[in-house]
């Protein structure tokens, strides 16, 4: 047994599964945002969705970067994280949980400027914030179980 | 033991491949035109009449938006039709009709009215004022109060502002809005941009598609 090899290896930690399937829809939402992103204006202005206005304002980029491309590649840093963690592997929760509070800030962020800067929201980005928070939720309550390795 | 170990390793990749996979799929599929486009029929509303028409009216191509001044996709849009016009020059006609949605654009209904305001001071004041407000959409859209820009580019495309600010608010404005809406919901316009090109209409949502579409109702004309 080494010292990297947890005693109850065996066991997967359900929770960090859940947290994986969450960050599977985040990225999938965030693949298709990016993707409506790269091949130009492809969402259409209808009466119940504000998606052409928060998309197409300067803050649906960073620096020439698509916001939803670093969106998807944050998932795939959780989904990597909590596959690790639901594995047993030592010292990914603390990683997990900093990313996931620093996307739940960046969620917040997002939020206000959909609220009181664009006055429009997209569903697809409210699908986002939705998952994020069940991540910040899943993720920050297995961390808090007592017992469990980091 | 090892391969309990390398397990979670394999999940991730399996899950980038997936996702590498996907993504690019999504990025090739809106290329193509999709050959299931519905022909209207005569018997919808014609909408305002005469129509705003750009181009020449007897070419056998027919591009007709409906649009909202305020839809930033519309304002995307914009450029590239602008650009198929002037590629195109003679052999394609382009009509505009006015489908501002309100909620949620609070001043798609102005921008409209503008733009039909100044139509009613001649054809060509109609294409300058589409063309000021797509051209300063973001100036525009986020303003409590739109007159005095709207004011400002009737000056500058050399309109009657005293005109323009009694026709703004007139019956004859209103009629015609009325009309090209009634037109776009007998044909199933829910969203804008939403555009027929020879009565098909665009389903596949893209620039390129359009393009496409554009493009094939062109060769088909020129080969008959």
């Amino acid at each position: 047994m080494t010292a990297d090899t947890p005693r109850d290896e065996a066991k997967i930690v359900w929770p960090f599964v859940l947290a994986a399937l969450l960050s599977l829809i985040g990225l999938a939402d965030a693949i298709y945002l990016t993707v409506q992103h790269l091949t130009g204006a492809s969402l259409r202005c209808t009466i119940i969705s504000g998606c052409s206005e928060v998309l197409s304002s300067r803050y649906a980029q960073f620096h020439s970067i698509p916001l939803a491309a670093i969106g998807a590649a944050a998932y795939f840093l959780v989904f990597s994280l909590a596959v690790l963690a639901a594995f047993r592997y030592p010292f990914v929760r603390l990683s997990l949980m900093i990313v996931v509070a620093l996307m739940f800030l960046t969620t917040l962020w997002l939020l206000y400027l959909q609220a009181f800067v664009i006055h429009h929201f997209c569903q697809y980005c409210l699908l986002s914030a939705a998952v994020t928070t069940g991540l910040l939720v899943v993720v920050g309550l297995s961390g808090v179980r007592p017992g469990t390795p980091r | 033991m090892v391969m309990k170990r390398l397990l979670p390793f394999v999940i991730i990749a399996a899950v980038l491949v997936v996702a590498l996979i996907g993504g690019w799929i999504l990025l090739r599929s809106p290329k193509t035109v999709d050959p299931g486009t519905t022909p209207t029929s005569d018997s919808e509303p014609p909408g305002a009449q005469p129509p705003h028409i750009r181009g020449n009216p007897n070419a056998k191509v027919t591009l007709e938006e409906f649009g909202d001044f305020q839809c930033p996709t519309c304002g995307a849009f914009y450029p590239e039709v602008k650009k198929m016009e002037e590629e195109y020059g003679d052999r394609l006609k382009v009509i505009f009709r006015e489908f501002p949605l309100v909620p949620p654009h609070q001043h798609a209904l102005e921008a409209a009215q503008a733009a039909e305001a100044a139509g009613l001071q001649g054809p060509d004041k109609f294409w300058q004022m589409h063309d000021k407000l797509y051209e300063n959409q973001k100036a525009w859209s986020d303003v409590k109060d739109v007159m005095p820009a709207f004011i400002d580019y009737a000056k500058q495309i050399g309109l009657d502002t005293d005109r323009f600010s009694r026709d703004f608010s007139g019956e004859e404005v209103s009629r015609r809005i009325f009309q090209d809406g009634k037109r776009g919901h007998a044909l199933g316009v829910s969203g804008t941009p939403s555009f027929f090109v020879n009565g098909k209409e665009l389903k596949e949502f893209s620039i390129d598609a359009l393009r496409d579409l554009v493009k094939q109702a062109v060769n088909g004309a020129n080969n008959q």
